[in-house]
């Protein structure tokens, strides 16, 4: 009798010891966060100025941006490898717009839009690149890595040919046009914070939002948990699809705007390869490659994870080659511990239930 | 603990054991698939294992080959403890198994497949014409005639299995198991390979015999083994018992107290279908010109084999088959549409494989529950789900149908399968529908969580929804239904009220196809 008893102390006191373990598992990507940022600020004394903080948080909006489009379509089950070139377009889109507007040649005249207008017209670009990726994938049945693999070659092209490969560049307006103050959008500030920080905690909150209490997100984490099952259970999979890579083209153009802005510059070469550094992103985050499991929270830390790196990393002076030996490492290790949970608590599961036998 | 039930055998106590097992069990989340379990395998000999569905046959056989861990127990071979950690160790301990699927390369030959992963090679280059050689040896030894260079894709099902046993040989297997291997024979491929394992046997291989088919397993079994819900109940030389003695130990006791009747009220016509077809591609019919009606408070049976359009039937019925066609009616409204509209107008369908069909198994028992009523839940805006109301239809249906879970955000995958049936059945509950279509409903769960989905069903007759219930199991047909329809090859072969309808009726109608009854025409 006594040794029973004493075993099943032993077993309870064993179960918190799993269980604090976990909590830390389920929390990595924030622990992680924690680590890197300890370690820069004790290697880098002024690491963690406010100005500093700033400026990398800048940078960090970018991919996080990206980031948060790009989970939308992990969390489908899809990916979306065409958002780097959609950056590119719309920057040029947008110098397009600026510079030249817009020539309505039956009047013979030439339409300088509103700044407000160049915005929205751009991401309304992004939206239908996006757009065309979700039909083709929904109604052709293109595999999504496909449909935009194409997708990245054509966009890609598509703004290189919009000024012949030449740079729209001192993307300031004329007064007499009335389509000043693109700029602002790069280097103008609220509260000390730049615009496009301020975009990013937007977009963050308004995806967060989306994802856990509108319809709409909890289709999209089922069609990537269990296609079929959505299917019967009445969600309209092909429109949510659909969806969520228009929001991945809206994510990217609102990219190719702040970039643009804050080069006061338009080059068709903008955004490339961002769509892999915002798939790391994504999964650094927690969320899974195979769809239906994942948090935009968990991509925008994850965003931070790798923006915090690649600063500290420049400011403790690594080349660029050991930048992306250790960013590679940290992704690949960012999955082996992700995998490792999940059999974690599968495990923990079991013995639970074989406690309680 | 093994109770008593084994004494009763009379097994010489010298027979040669080749293979046992010590007090396997086997956990999985939610459910104990095997506990306990001393398995006997006799050497030379056809050991045949049966149980129903849910029994933990597979899971046992999992284990024995090395494609599942038990959580506790021992394998003991030849009165050695053996670690069987992958398929691989299972291999080279001599243990194989064939199974219900065929993992054969259908682009490949027949001697590729044979020697597939243990290719005979000389100088690093695989020795065509040897391959070739011991690949037609050992059809011979089967006396099968067959030319190894045929394409794997080109052999009936029946060949093909017999190339996987030859797989097996090739690799000095002494024990084979054969996962229900007949169920996709025809009767005479079915007299081949019994010719096949008898010669086996003749060679000394000692054979484990998975099957449902219980006239079979008396026909071909040395000795039989009885597996109930993850418990070995009953071992015996098949010589010294009958098929009564089978049924009799694999059911056990609890079937009287496992169904539900109470008198139900059987009010109008809710739903009505006609000629509701789906083509099969390359002609012929997957559901030939079906109709049939259905009543408030009603349930409605059907019965028929694997295959016989039963599943298909409930597709075109939610709409999930853009290709059906044909007219359904529910209260008087014509329906057709998306299964979106279907749903909303009052279908709902659990569907047969719960974890492929109705489950996103990334999600928590109350997404799961919510899934298709997401519209319902939503604010005055009808902008955001309220969480107030979420919380209250969760629990509201977790009650209703006693779901046994701790907390609503617990991943569904970590309950049991009777369980998580009932998560698909409150799915499809929340929708408000006012036909329920439960396709085989127990399937893998266990006789208490029967009970209890068959107590579901009651409830929800008396409240005047129309059921309809797939099954193959004869007695929950017979005992739970108040009309039967039986479908066999898209056809309806038979309809049956509760009085009228007998096991035999039902098997009868289940496999002609040509005694086609009640007006329905067409071939």
């Amino acid at each position: 009798m006594e040794g029973s008893s004493t075993t099943q102390k032993k077993k309870v006191h064993s179960m918190t010891k799993i269980d604090l373990f976990q909590l830390l598992l389920r929390g990595r990507v924030f622990l992680a966060l924690v680590v890197v940022t300890v370690v820069f600020a004790l290697l880098s004394p002024g690491f963690l100025r406010v100005a500093n903080i700033i400026i990398i948080s800048k940078h960090v909006a970018i991919n996080a941006l990206l980031g948060i489009g790009m989970t939308f379509v992990i969390l489908s089950g899809g990916i979306d490898l065409s958002v780097g070139s959609i950056v590119g377009l719309s920057a040029m889109i947008a110098g397009g717009l600026i510079k030249e507007g817009i020539q309505l040649s039956i009047f013979g005249v030439i339409v300088f839009p509103h700044i407000w207008m160049v915005i929205i017209l751009t991401l309304i670009v992004g939206i239908l690149m996006g757009a065309i990726n979700g039909l083709v994938i929904t109604r052709f049945k293109v595999a999504p890595f496909i449909a935009t693999l194409g997708m990245l070659y054509v966009a890609r092209g598509l703004a290189g040919l919009r000024n012949n490969g030449y740079t729209f560049s001192n993307l300031i307006g004329k007064p007499e046009y009335g389509n000043t103050g693109f700029e602002q959008l790069g280097a103008g500030n609220f509260l000390g914070i730049d615009y496009s920080i301020w975009i990013m905690i937007i977009f963050a909150l308004v995806a967060y939002f989306v994802t856990m209490r509108l319809p709409f997100g909890r289709h999209v984490y089922a069609i990537g948990g269990n296609r079929r099952t959505a299917e019967l259970s009445g969600v309209q999979v092909n429109r949510c699809e659909t969806i969520v890579y228009m929001i991945s083209g809206l994510c990217a153009a609102m990219v190719g705007l702040i970039i643009a802005s804050q080069l006061v510059a338009a080059h068709p070469a903008t955004g490339t390869g961002f769509e892999l550094t915002a798939i790391a992103a994504v999964v650094l985050g927690g969320t899974s490659l195979m769809g239906g499991r994942g948090s935009i929270f968990g991509t925008v830390i994850g965003a931070f994870v790798i923006g915090v790196l690649v600063d500290g990393l420049v400011v403790l002076g690594f080349s660029t080659f050991l930048q992306n030996i250790i960013k590679g490492t940290v992704i690949v290790a960012a999955v082996v511990v992700d995998q490792a949970q999940l059999r974690m608590q599968e495990k923990i599961r079991l013995q639970k239930q074989e406690l309680s036998l | 603990m093994g109770k008593s039930a084994l004494k009763d055998h009379s097994i010489d106590e010298d027979t040669d054991i080749i293979l046992r097992t010590e007090n396997i069990t086997k956990l999985f989340p939610g459910t104990v698939a095997l506990d306990q379990v001393n398995y006997n395998i006799y050497r030379g000999k056809i050991n045949v294992l049966v149980g129903e569905n849910g029994a933990g046959k597979s899971t046992l056989m999992k284990i024995l080959v090395g494609n599942e861990k038990c959580t506790k127990g021992k394998v003991i071979l030849e009165g050695k403890e053996i670690n069987l950690s992958s398929p691989q160790d299972a291999m080279n301990y001599g243990i194989s198994i064939i199974y219900q699927e065929l993992d054969l390369c259908p682009n490949m030959s027949i001697a590729e497949n044979i020697f597939l992963g243990s290719e005979i090679v000389n100088r690093g280059v695989i020795d065509k014409k040897k391959q070739h050689e011991l690949a037609q040896k050992l059809l011979q030894r089967l006396e099968q005639k067959i030319d190894p260079n045929t394409l794997v894709s080109e052999l009936r099902v029946g060949a093909q299995q017999i190339v996987t046993i030859v797989k097996a040989l090739s690799q000095d297997a002494r024990i084979l198991v054969m996962d229900e291997p007949t169920s996709a024979l025809s009767t005479s491929e079915v007299e081949t390979l019994f010719r096949v394992i008898y010669e086996l046997k003749e060679h000394g291989i000692t054979v484990i015999y998975i099957s449902h088919k219980l006239d079979e397993v008396l026909q071909i079994g040395d000795y039989i083994t009885v597996l109930r819900d993850g418990r070995l109940v009953a071992e015996d030389a098949v010589k010294n018992i009958n098929m009564q003695w089978v049924i009799t130990k694999m059911i056990g006791r609890r079937l009287d107290r496992l169904f539900v009747s109470k008198k139900h009220k059987i009010g109008k016509v809710l739903l009505n279908v006609e000629d509701l077809t789906l083509p099969r591609v390359g002609g012929g019919y997957i559901v030939n010109h079906v109709s049939f009606k259905l009543n408030e408070g009603e349930i409605l049976g059907i019965y028929g084999l694997k295959g016989a359009g039963r599943s298909e039937l409930l597709e075109c019925l939610i709409g999930s088959n853009v290709l059906a066609t044909g007219k359904i009616w529910l209260e008087g409204r014509e329906i057709n549409g998306n299964i979106l509209d279907r749903i909303q107008s009052g279908l709902a369908l659990v569907p047969e494989d719960r974890q492929r069909d109705g489950l996103v198994l990334t999600m928590s028992v109350a997404n799961n529950i919510i899934l298709a009523s997401l519209k319902k839940l939503l604010n005055h805006f009808g902008l955001f789900i309220e969480s107030k109301k979420e919380t209250k239809a969760v629990n509201n249906l977790i009650k209703e149908l006693s779901i046994k879970v701790s907390d609503p955000s617990s991943i569904v995958d970590s309950l049991s399968g009777g369980n998580q049936q009932k998560v698909v059945v409150a799915k499809g509950l929340l929708t408000d529908p006012k036909v329920l279509m439960l396709d085989e409903p127990t399937r893998g769960i266990d006789v208490g969580a029967k009970h209890e989905v068959f107590e579901i069903m009651q409830k929800l007759a008396t409240k005047g929804y129309g059921i309809i219930f797939v099954s193959s199991e004869l007695k929950e047909i017979l005992a739970m239904s108040d009309r039967v329809l039986v479908m066999s090859k898209g056809v309806i072969t038979g309809k049956y009220t509760k009085d009228t309808a007998t096991e035999a009726q039902l098997v009868n109608a289940s496999v002609d196809e040509n005694s086609i009854k009640n007006g329905v025409k067409h071939k």
